[in-house]
């Protein structure tokens, strides 16, 4: 009955996956309480940050990368700036 | 040169969002890039079945009221990295959806990919009718199925009325994908058979993708059926869609598998 017990626990593992991306990802759209609460955290993170580097340097929107990973227990939230050359080479000279 | 094409079909549940996913990992597994658009705003689920979900930061809505780069909306596929997603807004109504807005994006976008994949929300209103609009080919999803069928009929004359190709006068170049399909019960007449539906419905056939336990197994764990298990009968039914979209002469099978003696011992039923 091996087989069986493969096929068996194969099915398993692919819906216990789905449990648990389900449960994550409904987690974080509930505490958002049905409206975007916590991408307007994102965007609000995103605006102050670029505005604190922006009183240093110019920078240009499209070289601006930002890239959230939500988890269970926690989310990582990245803000990914190039910052140009000659202004990070002023900087420091 | 750069096509849109719209995943379509009328009615929910057909597998649009599984085709559209399916379709574009296989243009992209064949190294050229493509982009997936999920136009079902307030309903997303494009994401989820592409395994995005906990990455998406903005949406369409975003990039068409100008809140966030394009570049910052897509988001990269890890498995196969010429396969892009651009996720719709899940908080908002598809009246945050403008037609200029919508038509800079995609203006962007066809700069960008090689296949622009909008995958269309169910249902014949504004929002469907927005997904269809820049389409340069159309994909009608339909199972083998009375309501579906009639469905993809009414879609078919969407496309070539309310299309900005209808409005200039060409057409949009359509395309049957069957899905769901169960040759044997097709065999023993309990199902429309790809025949019946052609003659319906006259449009030309992308493919027939077989009803699958794998397309489930695939959404599962959030990787198109054509990235988790591109042996599988659906996933070489969306491989061949996918070269005969690329302009490929490929005759189309039905697809079967062939049935061993456990499956003769269970009698297995379809």
């Amino acid at each position: 009955m091996s087989f069986l017990a493969n096929i068996f626990a194969r099915r398993q593992q692919s819906s216990s996956v789905a449990k648990d991306r389900l449960q994550i990802l409904l987690a974080h759209e509930r505490s958002a309480g049905g409206e975007s609460g916590e991408s307007d955290l994102i965007r609000q993170l995103h605006k102050e940050i670029m505005e604190v580097i922006a009183r240093h340097v110019a920078v240009d929107q499209d070289k601006v990368q930002i890239k959230v990973d939500r988890g269970s227990g926690c989310s990582m939230l990245e803000i990914d700036v190039e910052v140009p050359q000659e202004l990070s080479g002023k900087r420091t000279s | 040169m750069s096509k849109v094409l719209v995943v379509t079909s009328g009615k929910g549940g057909v597998g649009k969002t599984t085709s559209t996913a399916a379709l574009g990992a296989a243009l992209a597994q064949s190294g050229q890039n493509v982009v997936v658009v999920d136009f079902d705003v307030g309903l997303r689920n494009l994401d989820l079945v592409m395994g995005a979900e906990r990455r998406v930061v903005f949406d369409l809505i975003n990039v068409v009221q100008g809140d966030a780069r394009l570049s910052q909306a897509l988001i990269r596929d890890k498995r196969c990295e010429t396969l892009s997603i651009l996720p719709a807004s899940q908080t908002r109504d598809k009246d945050a959806l403008t037609s200029e807005g919508v038509a800079r994006v995609m203006d962007e976008l066809r700069e960008k990919f090689d296949w622009v994949i909008c995958d269309s929300p169910a249902g014949i209103e504004r929002g469907a009718q927005l997904a269809m609009y820049h389409a340069d080919m159309a994909v009608i999803v339909t199972n083998p199925e009375v309501s579906s069928v009639r469905d993809s009929d009414r879609i078919i004359g969407l496309l070539d009325s309310k299309t900005k190709k209808a409005e200039q006068g060409e057409k949009v170049d359509k395309h049957l994908l069957l899905t769901r399909y169960d040759p044997a019960r097709a065999a023993r007449k309990e199902m429309l058979s790809v025949e019946d539906v052609l003659e319906i419905l006259s449009i030309p056939l992308l493919g027939i993708v077989p009803e699958s336990e794998d397309v489930l197994k695939s959404s599962n764990v959030g990787a198109p059926v054509t990235l988790a298990a591109p042996t599988s009968l659906p996933a070489r039914a969306y491989f061949e869609a996918a070269r005969r979209l690329s302009g490929e002469k490929l005759e189309v099978s039905v697809p079967v598998e062939k049935r061993g003696f456990l499956d003769w011992l269970f009698k297995r039923d379809a």
